[in-house]
Order: C-alpha cells, then sequence, then structure tokens
C-alpha cells in the first residue's frame, strides 16, 4: 500500500514551478536568444534603442500570427504551405473592396473570412481523403497564387483609406496595432493548447490518431478548424503587411510559410506531431526576427543574409535536437 | 565451476525517477530455453535492452563462455552473437524477407547488389529451419507470426548464440504457439541459448528448462522448472501467496442492455444475443472465428450489412462508432499499443483523455480533479509508475496496457467490451483485474468479455458465446460452461 500511494502521488509545483519548466523545456532557445540579443547589443549602435525594438516586434508580428496557428497544426501531424499565397489572396480582396469605396472593417471582415474559407477547405480535403496535407496545400499555395496574379494583371493596387492604413501602421499609445494583435494571437493560442479540451484533443491527435479516434476525439472536425484557424491567421498577415506597405503587392508572402516553419520548429515543436507548445514558437519567432533585423543593422548585403540566416537557423534546430536526442538517450528510447 | 553461455550479474539500471534493475543476474546455458517472468514492469524488458545494448547499463558485468564483454550499442551485442526480438517487430514492411535479412549487410558483387545470392542464401536458412515462406516475398504481406519467424531466420543468419525473445507468444493463435515452439526447439538443438519472456505462466512447462524469476528489478530466484510449479512462481513474482485468483459472485442481471439481432458484416454472419445489465457475457472461439469483428460491427468500426442493435431499447448508428460511445459503451481494443495510446504525452494525460469535460470547462482546468480522477484509477489499476507526469512511452508494455483499461473505466460506461482483457497483463495484477470485473458487474455494468484464455472464459462468465467461422455456434449457459464443451463447438469437428 505504501508503495502504491507513492507511485500515484502528486506534488503541487512549488512557486516559480512554472518557470522552472518553462527553461527546461525552452532552455536551448532561451540560451541562443540571448545570445543573439548580447551580440547585436555589442556589435551595433542602435539595436538597443526603443525605437528599434519596437520595430523588430511590428516585423515580427505578421510572422507570429501564422505561427502560432502552425504551431497547432504541426502539434496534430500536419503541415501547412499556403499560408504566403493566402495573405496574397486575402490581402487583395481588401485591396480591391476598399477601392471601391467599400468601409474598411467590412473589407477586413471579408478578407479574414476569406482567408478562412480556403484554409477549411484545405482542412476539409485533407480530412476526408487523407490525401497529404503536404501536397493538399502546396496545391492550394500554388492555385491561389495564381489566382492573384490573373486577377490583379500582377498589378500594385495602392491604397488611400485612412482606416486601413490606421490597421497596421497606426499605434495604440506607443504599441503598434500589429503587436496589439500579436499578442492576442499568442494567448488565444496558449488557452486553445494548454487549457482547452481542443488543445489535449490536438495533441492527442498528433500523437496517434487511431487512439484518438477511438478515444471519440473528432479528428476530422480538428483538421477542418486547425487549417481554417491558419488561413484566418495568414489573412490577418496579409491585411497587416497590406496596410503597412500602403499597398497590395501580387508578390506578398512569397516564402512567409517557410519562415513560419522554421520558427515553429526552432521553438521546439516536432514535425512529427504530438509535441511541442506556442511558447516555443513565440521563442522561435523573436530569434528569427532579431537575426533579420541584426543582419539589416549590420548593413549585410541581402543575398548574404539569406545565406547566414539559414545556416544559423540550422545550428539552431540541430541544438535543440541534440538536446532531445541526449534526454532521449538517457531514458534508452 | 559450470560453464554458461552468458551471465549477468550485478545489473544496475536507473531512469529518472526509477530504479529499474536493481543488481539483476541472469545465467544462461547453451542449449537451454530460460525463462524470464516477473510483475509489469519488473524490470524484463530493460535487462533484455541491456543485453542487446539498447541502453547502456549503469553498473554491473556481462560475460559470454566466462569472457567479459563490453556492449555499447547494437553493433557490439550483435558481434558477441546477441539477438533481441523484440515484442514490437522491427522489419521493414515493403521490403522482402530476404532484404530484411539482409539489412544493412547485402552481399556485393561489383559494386551492386548481389540478390541472387541473398535470395538463395535466405532461403536456405529459411529451409534450413524448416518454415514454409518464400525468400521473395514481401513482408507487409506475412502475418505476426511468420514476421517473428523471419526474424529468427535473421537471428539464425547472424550466427547468433544467443537468441532472447520479449513476450513472443502475446499475439499468436495456438497453432502459431506450436509452430514457434517448434522453432525454438530446433534453434535449442543447435546449442543456441534461448531467453524468453512470458506472462503466460502454462508455457513455461512446455518450452522452458529453467526460469529466473524477477521482482523490483532483483532476481529473486533461478530454478530449473522441473523442480518448481506455477504457485511457487507466482509468490516469487508477486511476494505474497496469490489464493483467489477469479473473483465472481453471480447476481441475478437486470435489464436487457443491449440487443443484437441478425447482424451480419463482411465478416459475420447472422449474430444474435442479447447481454443484461450485471451480467458477464464471455466469447470464446478460435482466433479469427469473427469474435473481434463481431463487436467491430456492432460498434460500427466495421461495416454492418444486416441487423439490427438495440442498446437500452434504442437503435445504434451503423456507421457513427462515436455513437455507441456517447451512449455509454466503453470498447477496449485488442491491440491496446496501436489504437489506445498517445504514447509521447503522460499518465495523466492518457487517463483523462475522454472525460476532460469533468475538470476542463471552457479555458478553467481544475488540476486538482484532474490529479485526483488519475491517481484513482492508477490505484485501482495499480499502474506502476515513477508518478503521474511519465511519458506512456516510459512505462513498461503491461502498464501501457492498464492506463488504456483505466482511461475507459474512468467514462463511467454502462457497457464494457473488453477485447483479450489481460494479455500481456502479470498474474498478481490480473486477479486485481477479474475483482474489479466483478465489481462492475455488481454495479449493474454489463461486460463483453471476447479471450482466447478458457479459464478467464469459463471463471468469469455468466455466459458465453462460441463461435466459430464468423458465426455464434452455441450459447452456453451458466451450468454448462466447461472445456470441453467450449472447444467442442469452437473447434471444426
Ligand atoms: N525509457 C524509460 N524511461 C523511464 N522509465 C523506464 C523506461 N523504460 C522502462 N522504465 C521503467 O522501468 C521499469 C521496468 O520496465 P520494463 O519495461 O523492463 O518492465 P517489464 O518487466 O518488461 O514489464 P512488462 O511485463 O509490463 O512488459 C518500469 O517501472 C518502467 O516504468
Ligand atoms: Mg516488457
Amino acid at each position: 500500500m505504501e508503495k502504491e500511494k507513492k507511485n500515484t502521488e502528486f506534488k503541487m509545483p512549488k512557486m516559480g514551478g512554472g518557470l522552472r519548466s518553462f527553461l527546461t523545456q525552452y532552455i536551448g532557445q532561451v540560451v541562443f536568444l540571448l545570445l543573439v540579443f548580447l551580440f547585436l547589443s555589442f556589435a551595433t549602435d542602435n539595436f538597443l534603442s526603443s525605437q528599434n525594438l519596437i520595430n523588430v516586434m511590428r516585423q515580427i508580428s505578421t510572422n507570429m500570427y501564422v505561427s502560432c496557428a502552425l504551431t497547432m497544426i504541426l502539434i496534430c501531424g500536419g503541415i501547412d504551405l499556403s499560408t504566403g499565397s493566402v495573405m496574397a489572396f486575402s490581402g487583395m480582396i481588401a485591396g480591391f473592396l476598399s477601392l471601391a469605396g467599400v468601409p474598411f472593417w467590412i473589407c477586413a471582415a471579408c478578407s479574414l473570412l476569406a482567408g478562412a474559407a480556403v484554409g477549411f477547405v484545405s482542412g476539409f480535403i485533407i480530412s476526408s481523403t487523407n490525401l497529404p496535407p503536404f501536397i493538399v496545400t502546396y496545391s492550394m499555395q500554388s492555385i491561389l497564387r495564381g489566382t492573384v496574379y490573373v486577377i490583379t494583371s500582377a498589378n500594385v493596387l495602392r491604397l488611400t483609406d485612412e482606416a486601413f492604413l490606421e490597421f497596421g501602421g497606426g499605434s495604440l499609445g506607443f504599441i503598434p496595432w500589429p503587436v496589439v494583435y500579436m499578442i492576442l494571437v499568442i494567448i488565444a493560442t496558449y488557452m486553445i493548447l494548454n487549457l482547452s479540451r481542443l488543445g489535449r484533443h490536438m495533441y492527442a491527435t498528433g500523437g496517434n490518431v487511431k487512439a484518438a479516434e477511438f478515444s471519440g476525439i473528432r479528428v476530422k472536425r480538428i483538421r477542418r478548424f486547425i487549417y481554417a484557424a491558419s488561413g484566418t491567421m495568414a489573412a490577418l498577415s496579409g491585411l497587416v503587411y497590406t496596410s503597412r506597405n500602403t499597398s497590395m503587392q501580387p508578390a506578398l508572402g512569397t516564402g512567409m510559410e517557410m519562415d513560419a516553419i522554421a520558427a515553429v520548429v526552432l521553438g521546439g515543436t516536432s514535425m512529427g506531431g504530438g509535441q511541442g507548445g506556442v511558447l516555443g514558437t513565440v521563442l522561435g519567432v523573436l530569434i528569427i526576427g532579431f537575426i533579420n533585423n541584426g543582419l539589416n543593422l549590420l548593413r549585410m548585403n541581402s543575398f548574404w543574409q539569406y545565406i547566414c540566416k539559414g545556416v544559423v537557423i540550422l545550428i539552431a534546430v540541430y541544438l535543440d535536437d541534440m538536446k532531445n536526442k541526449r534526454m532521449l538517450r538517457a531514458t534508452g528510447k | 565451476m559450470e560453464n554458461y553461455l552468458l551471465e549477468m550479474s550485478g545489473i544496475h539500471k536507473r531512469f529518472p525517477g526509477v530504479h529499474a534493475l536493481k543488481g539483476a543476474q541472469l545465467k544462461l546455458r547453451a542449449g537451454e530455453v530460460h525463462a524470464l517472468v516477473g510483475e509489469n514492469g519488473s524490470g524484463k524488458s530493460t535487462l533484455l535492452n541491456v543485453l542487446g545494448g539498447i541502453i547502456s547499463k549503469d553498473e554491473g558485468e556481462i560475460r559470454i563462455n566466462g569472457q567479459p564483454v563490453s556492449i555499447n550499442g547494437v553493433l557490439d551485442a550483435q558481434r558477441a552473437g546477441i539477438s533481441i526480438i523484440h515484442q514490437e517487430l522491427v522489419l521493414v514492411p515493403y521490403l522482402s524477407i530476404a532484404e530484411n535479412i539482409y539489412i544493412n549487410r547485402e552481399p556485393m558483387r561489383g559494386g551492386r547488389v548481389d540478390y541472387k545470392t541473398m535470395y538463395t542464401t535466405a532461403q536456405k536458412f529459411i529451409d534450413d529451419l524448416g518454415l514454409s515462406l518464400d525468400a521473395r516475398e514481401k513482408v507487409v504481406r506475412l502475418t505476426i507470426a511468420q514476421q517473428q519467424m523471419v526474424e529468427i531466420v535473421k537471428a539464425v543468419s547472424f550466427n547468433a548464440k544467443i537468441i532472447a525473445m520479449d513476450e513472443p507468444t502475446s499475439s499468436l493463435s495456438d497453432k502459431e504457439i506450436d509452430a514457434l515452439f517448434h522453432n525454438i526447439r530446433s534453434l535449442k538443438a543447435r546449442g543456441i541459448g534461448i531467453i524468453y519472456i512470458s506472462h503466460r505462466l502454462s508455457e513455461l512447462s512446455t518450452i522452458a528448462d529453467t526460469v529466473t524469476v524477477l521482482r523490483d528489478g532483483e532476481t529473486v530466484a533461478a530454478m530449473p522448472v522441473a523442480q518448481t510449479n506455477n504457485d511457487e512462481i507466482v509468490r516469487l513474482m508477486v511476494g505474497r501467496e496469490v489464493t483467489n485468483y477469479y473473483t465472481r459472485t453471480y447476481n441475478s442481471p437486470g435489464e436487457v442492455l443491449l440487443d443484437v439481432k441478425g447482424l451480419c458484416s463482411p465478416k459475420v454472419e447472422d449474430v444474435s444475443f442479447t447481454l443484461r445489465a450485471g451480467e458477464i457475457l464471455g466469447i470464446a472461439g478460435l482466433v479469427g472465428a469473427g469474435r473481434t469483428e463481431t463487436v467491430k460491427a456492432i460498434l460500427g468500426l466495421d461495416q454492418r450489412t444486416k441487423g439490427e442493435i438495440l442498446f437500452l431499447g434504442k437503435p445504434l448508428r451503423a456507421k457513427d462508432p462515436m455513437d455507441a460511445y456517447r451512449q455509454g459503451i466503453a470498447y477496449i481494443p485488442e491491440n491496446r499499443r496501436e489504437e489506445g495510446i498517445i504514447p509521447l504525452q503522460t499518465v495523466r494525460f492518457n487517463t483523462t483523455l475522454k472525460v476532460l469535460q469533468k475538470f476542463i470547462h471552457g479555458i478553467r482546468v481544475n488540476r486538482t480533479e484532474e490529479s485526483r480522477i488519475t491517481a484513482q484509477y492508477m490505484n485501482q489499476l495499480s499502474v506502476k509508475a515513477a508518478s503521474q507526469l511519465t511519458r506512456l512511452q516510459n512505462l513498461s508494455g503491461g502498464n501501457q496496457q492498464k492506463v488504456v483499461i483505466a482511461s475507459w473505466l474512468a467514462t463511467d460506461p454502462k457497457l464494457i467490451i473488453m477485447d483479450e482483457p489481460t494479455r500481456g497483463i502479470d498474474v498478481g495484477a490480473k486477479a486485481e483485474i477479474y475483482a474489479l470485473m466483478n465489481s462492475l458487474a455488481q454495479q449493474g455494468i454489463g461486460i463483453i468479455m471476447i479471450s482466447s484464455e478458457l479459464p478467464e472464459i469459463i471463471n468469469m462468465s455468466d455466459r458465453v458465446l462460441v463461435m466459430r467461422e464468423g458465426k455464434i455456434s452455441k450459447v452456453l449457459s451458466r451450468d454448462q460452461i466447461s472445456q470441453e464443451e467450449i472447444m467442442k463447438y469452437a473447434v471444426n469437428i
């Protein structure tokens, strides 16, 4: 009896337990982020200026929206390659409506709905056919990008509506609006993944689909939801981008999905599904954001920036993988 | 001093929070079958993993033919002549048998794989063991038993002196077990030492020469099988006398829970029966007789072509397994590892996955309630884990099974369908599961139990459906249940 007690007893975490478990899980990312931070503080003059830091936050916000949604998708064992095109597609819809004189809030709502709808279509195809998400979302990317070029005839749409420009360019006090949305998106994702039933169902789906189905989890619904969420976040990202640039360019968002995937994986969420979390993603997005910003401040030629960014991401992901392997080897799996 | 083929002594292994092996030892002679038994989580698989170089030991010594060897990886173990056949088989499905046997050491000629030599030598190994397998066949087409045989051929082709098998019989039919035993005997005749893990103690007298008993990571006994008996082995395993094996107090059954009328599916024909509250209905039959298929058709996991199913008087929808689940039917599947667990998640996550509504409301998570529920079922099924936060993949096989059962019990079902409920579970825990089934039945829960273990069918059931070739061949009432009767209707005569 004594023994059984010991087996099942549960110690409530002490004060700071949350922080401690956060650190053990994400120690690699935190250290890496601090190193990048320290390096840039010394290597450049204006990295630490509040002006620059706010600027970085504004820059990373669009990646953060899509990365948060992508975290849920990877946890469920899927992937979304259509993000960049969905940004352009929904940006285009908002742009056209706005130029036609439609009030901004209707433009925004339509644009977000369009994003949700295309995401839902991908999710619907994936959940009802069992085609690989990689292929489905890749095709969607191609279809939407083509559509955007056809409809805009590859022309840029220039925006004039004040409210539209305020949406991504303005700020609340000293905090830019996009950063406000970013914080809300992070909180919402955290609540879904860590506090709701839906979140647990996501981890179960990615961890073992069969077991999830046998447990009465509606895996199909979850898949449709996450892709719709991803489409919505891509649309938000497209709106903010368009607003900040005061114009909608048909090439908007090209390659965006890769930055998001890199950020999420950098944050420790596995591409195999069933593991990870949004806090890691926040760290991953921050790391990539600081690297981008730092390379600009260092006035590095933009071609070299690509190379440099690729190498740094590779190293960071490798270090995280090493850490996980070491932990697993200790336990023999 | 006697000459041993293999001596493992003073082996220690610590995992975070668990001291899995505490000075375990095992001495194996050439040409003997050495059974390794113990409760779930006693360290049997861990000991094999140490031997196979899959995990590193913390302390201890391994000698082969008296010479100390150091095993720091799978390759070292292979070189030392050790081959491990794991419970989850690890063959590559879309490669041929020969390719699997020679994976990573393909015979080469002129820089290319020499398939001709590969197929002929592989076939020779197969024929030498007297097996009827074609070396060119793809593994995906083989049954579990055949795949196991491929593993054995592979071990022999490595010139293994020591072959260890982790619960090889747990998913085989009686016929397949006979074939396996036949192979084991021919390995034995070649002077190969065999380590054999099983929870079916009744097998030991048939196949094993010697038995080593592990308890909590320590070796508590090692003796010839002929000088002991099952009761003694159980006592050594559990550390106390297990007297009351089957608990069953029959009570008069209540209302009709489930009424199956003329059920047909591609695999079963015209199955009809009723189940009352508080009743345990056993379904017996040979592997392949359509027992699992029957319940799958009832639940809508398999297509239902004809027939009607009433649960508490209401029809169950045919194509939606979740309908059955929502009405209060729990189905504990046979392949619990593939269909039941989320390996990367914790014991707590897995136990409570189906009852989240009991403690998560919106985004308010009642952690105290969550850990209370988990603790309750861990206690009830004596799940052995370092804590509630241990990942399921770090539990021993039997304890993973218990967690699956726990997660279904937590849903407070009205009807529980258990497919091979005690497979892979140790004797002590079996007795506890029987007691639990009895008390569930007394609370008015209906239980359908599919089982290949006749003793549990005979001792636990109110009634027994005997199935053969997809049909019910006989319904036995309690006073008719006996081994002879069941076998008579299960086997085609
Ligand atoms: N990778 C691991 N990490 C942590 N603990 C582990 C790991 N592997 C095994 N354990 C623990 O070591 C103990 C022994 O496990 P082992 O798998 O050897 O048991 P077993 O005797 O094979 O049981 P079963 O009959 O259930 O298969 C268990 O308490 C288990 O939880
Ligand atoms: Mg085991």
